[in-house]
């Protein structure tokens, strides 16, 4: 007894104990009192979107109409609230709007409105109000170009439904059809361009808004969608696509046709969205239990509005990948370019997916590394070097950007999500590896970073561990104690077991 | 494929995460690396502590003076450019002779003045510094390897690494290069390290890429006849680097010339583990064992007291 009492490492123990025991006692506490489930997809999941209005106030009465969702196939709505002091809020059931009054404001303000669906297999069928047919006049030579492609259409289609697919084929491809093209400069917008080319056909026709259900996403626009009508019936079709129906995991925000919003006092308005995927005893729990005390305890990233909770969603996931970091370079002995490199590579990767970041990023690296070799040869200072390595990276981005598109891989796009920083020091550190150690230690280190960064990426975006993270807070201290303790580990590394098995014959 | 974790304690291999944590975290203080870091400050100190280095002819601390870089470097003879901040042997450019502004490297390459320019401001721009911090180049005179080592070495330094611990010599290596480390002396590209007696100067195995071999790969000579003169001295200039650099945990590199006998080349505050493979022997018992020495000794004491128990089992 008194040996241990004596070891000088003890409060470094206790320390640690005391961390794992408020972890699990928090975690524990949330999980009877809130109810959370440990495993994720115990309960069906529900949608929160948070539509943020921003507008400059003129100093004048103040009105503004915002369009809100209401029940659809496959969601329910089950709560909408709205943050915004000082304004007066009323839903207007008959409009499907939220409207905010003020008797006065000045300066730039901001308005929260925030509707949560539940994912139900149940089939909701609003009564939808037919839109009146308007007639357009065009003028030379935007007429020929009308006539001619209501004549094609005409041709081959056969009810309102089989004209309108026929129709999309062509506006989703405008560069197949030199009369669409001429018409989309009159009319950008290619859902507008429909209706009244419809319209035209004497179908009905209107534009309505959507948006996509993508989780932890902020700053979304809503996209157009056209409803088409034939007497009775209705059908869809995005406009982009051309195909018909609501595109999967979208949500539709109006029903009819109608301005997203509307201010009356105001000036520079706009809106975004934030969307957020939860569980839906977490949140109808939480929601329960919110109008009770807001102690300590019960603090909770869950009282934040949705766009700050949808950038914790990320936050809280980044112990996660140090501590991978942490048990591959402590306990297995992986070397990497840059400690902590891998797991914003793996951030990344996030916003990428897999497959498409690894190759984005073995490329800009490659070339990178090629546009590196020239630089060393102009005999440069260092942090010229690396600054132009920087802007070499963010040339070859626009390159691939631009190439892939072309090519029609919308996919490419998103390598505009690395860091490109980071990417401009590995390159250099690659560069300089090279040189000194040979190409076999830039494979070493290189392969090192990359599946540190997979793993961290696999971690990351498990669903199990996305769940705990974001709604257990006591997990994070659980988190700290283990990379406390992989600190202080003085056993053998994994690859170290490799390296020395020369003794152990 | 992989070792036992429990042999491997049992004979006593220091691991990576151990050396960090309990030797060079507890026995050398932050405060100091800079002392051995910068291969001009460790010069300093050791010159005034008497201690042989190579001599400084030189140094260049800005750019500008790259232009007159001619007016640096010796007139006639060889001499050797190397990065204040380098570490593990990169950037050390040597040359062995000079004609009419024509320079010999030590692998018989030519190169002009117009190519050492170059290789100051790389040095300079931090091209071969920890983390790439802006860098001083010095230029030493060459040294002269004692001609007792030829043939064990091919195109480059033939060096002897000690660890000394808490002042004690622990253990011993020579590192000779190979065609495989390109000149250069780190095991891990490729040079083959021979574990020496601390008790006698002479080897007791050798290795490349850790695996055990018998002769030099390029030169075919037999590496356990290797025994290197005037060991007592080497080990107790070795252990004096302790009382002046005042880390615990020390790397030594020296080198033996042949008119001054052995120099020390530099200190090393994070000294590798490969020393273990090429001796075939773990470093905790050693370490454990000059731990419970309480008993306060000179570097001379300390030199014998290993030479006689540090190698006992």
């Amino acid at each position: 007894m008194q040996k241990y009492l004596s070891n000088p490492k003890l409060p470094f123990y206790a320390l640690i104990s005391v961390l794992v025991l408020t972890g699990l006692i928090l975690s524990i506490h949330h999980h009877r009192s809130y109810q959370i489930p440990w495993f994720a997809g115990e309960s069906l999941t529900s949608w929160s979107i948070e539509a943020r209005v921003e507008f400059e106030a003129i100093g004048e009465p103040v009105s503004i109409n915002l369009s809100r969702p209401s029940n659809q196939n496959g969601f329910k709505l089950i709560g909408e609230s709205t943050a915004s002091p000082g304004y007066g809020v009323s839903y207007l059931e008959a409009e499907n709007q939220t409207q905010w009054t003020i008797r006065k404001a000045t300066g730039s303000q901001t308005l929260f409105y925030r509707s949560d669906f539940l994912l139900t297999p149940q089939q909701a069928s609003p009564t939808l109000i037919k839109p009146e047919i308007t007639y357009r006049a065009w003028e030379e030579p935007y007429q020929t170009a009308v006539e001619q492609i209501s004549s094609e259409v005409h041709q081959q289609s056969a009810n309102p439904f089989s004209y309108a697919q026929q129709l999309f084929k062509k506006i989703s491809e405008p560069e197949q059809n030199q009369n669409i093209s001429l018409l989309l400069n009159q009319t950008p917008s290619k859902a507008k361009l429909a209706v009244e080319l419809l319209n035209k056909a004497n179908i009905a026709a209107e534009v309505i808004y959507a948006i996509e259900l993508e989780d932890g996403r902020r700053r979304q626009d809503l996209f157009p969608l056209v409803r088409v009508w034939s007497e009775t019936d209705s059908v869809l079709f995005n406009p982009t696509t051309g195909k018909k129906g609501l595109p999967n995991n979208s949500l539709l925000w109006q029903l009819s046709t109608g301005p997203v919003l509307e201010v009356i006092g105001g000036l520079n308005s706009q809106v975004s969205f934030s969307i957020i995927k939860r569980n839906e005893s977490v949140a109808a729990n939480l929601k329960q239990q919110s109008d009770q005390t807001q102690g300590l305890i019960n603090f909770s990233i869950h009282s934040l509005p949705l766009e700050e909770q949808s950038i914790f969603k990320t936050i809280l996931l980044l112990p996660v990948g140090a501590l991978v970091v942490c048990i591959l370079r402590v306990l297995v002995g992986l070397r990497t370019s840059g400690t902590f490199m891998p797991v914003l590579i793996a951030i990344a990767f996030i916003q990428t997916s897999l497959m498409t970041g690894l190759i984005g990023f073995l490329l800009v690296v490659f070339v990178g590394l090629l546009l590196r070799g020239y630089l060393s040869r102009l005999n440069l200072l260092l942090v010229s070097r690396i600054s132009a390595v920087i802007i070499s990276v963010i040339a070859i981005i626009a390159i691939f950007s631009v190439i892939s598109y072309q090519v029609g891989l919308t996919e490419g796009l998103k390598v505009t999500f690395f860091p490109m920083i980071i990417l401009s020091w590995t390159i250099e550190r690659m560069s300089i590896l090279w040189e000194e150690e040979g190409p076999k230690e830039v494979l070493i280190q290189g392969g090192g970073s990359l599946l540190t960064a997979v793993i961290a990426y696999l971690t990351m975006t498990n669903d199990w561990i996305r769940h705990l993270t974001f709604n257990f807070i006591g997990i994070q201290f659980i988190i700290f104690a283990a990379i406390l303790a992989i600190g202080n580990y003085t056993g053998y590394r994994l690859l170290e077991l490799e390296r020395f098995k020369s003794f152990v014959k | 494929m992989f070792a036992n974790p429990f042999k491997l304690a049992e004979i006593g291999i220091l691991g990576m995460n151990e050396r960090n944590i309990n030797y060079i975290s507890k026995y050398n203080p932050r405060a100091l690396y800079p002392l051995v870091d910068d291969k001009l400050q460790t010069k300093q100190l050791l010159t005034d502590a008497k201690i042989n280095v190579p001599s400084l002819i030189s140094t260049v601390h800005q750019q500008i003076q790259v232009n007159n870089l001619i007016d640096l470097l010796p007139k006639q003879g060889g001499f050797a450019i190397k990065p204040a901040h380098g570490s593990g042997g990169k950037g050390i450019l040597v040359i062995l002779s000079q004609s009419e502004g024509t320079y010999t490297k030590s692998n018989g390459e030519p190169l002009s003045l117009k190519q050492l320019e170059h290789h100051c401001s790389n040095i300079l721009a931090g091209l071969y510094s920890l983390g790439g911090r802006y860098d001083v180049a010095l230029i030493e005179n060459l040294i002269e390897f004692d001609p007792i080592f030829d043939g064990y070495s091919f195109e480059g330094v033939p060096d002897i690494r000690v660890i000394i611990f808490q002042g004690y010599p622990i253990m011993a290596m020579m590192r000779l290069s190979t065609k495989a480390s390109d000149g250069k002396a780190n095991l891990h590209q490729g040079a083959v390290g021979v574990g020496v007696s601390i008790a006698t100067g002479e080897a007791l195995n050798a290795v490349q890429f850790g695996k055990p071999i018998e002769f030099h790969p390029d030169t075919n000579k037999k590496l356990n006849e290797l025994k290197i003169p005037d060991w007592q001295n080497l080990l107790t200039l070795a252990a004096q680097c302790y009382d002046h650099s005042n880390l615990g945990y020390l790397g030594v590199d020296i080198v033996l010339d042949k008119n001054i006998g052995p120099l020390v080349l530099e200190l090393n505050a994070r000294p590798g583990l490969s020393i273990q493979v090429a001796n075939d022997q773990g470093l905790k018992p050693r370490l454990k064992l000059i731990e419970q020495q309480t008993e306060l000794r000179d570097a001379a004491a300390r030199v014998a007291f290993s030479r006689e128990f540090i190698e006992v089992k």
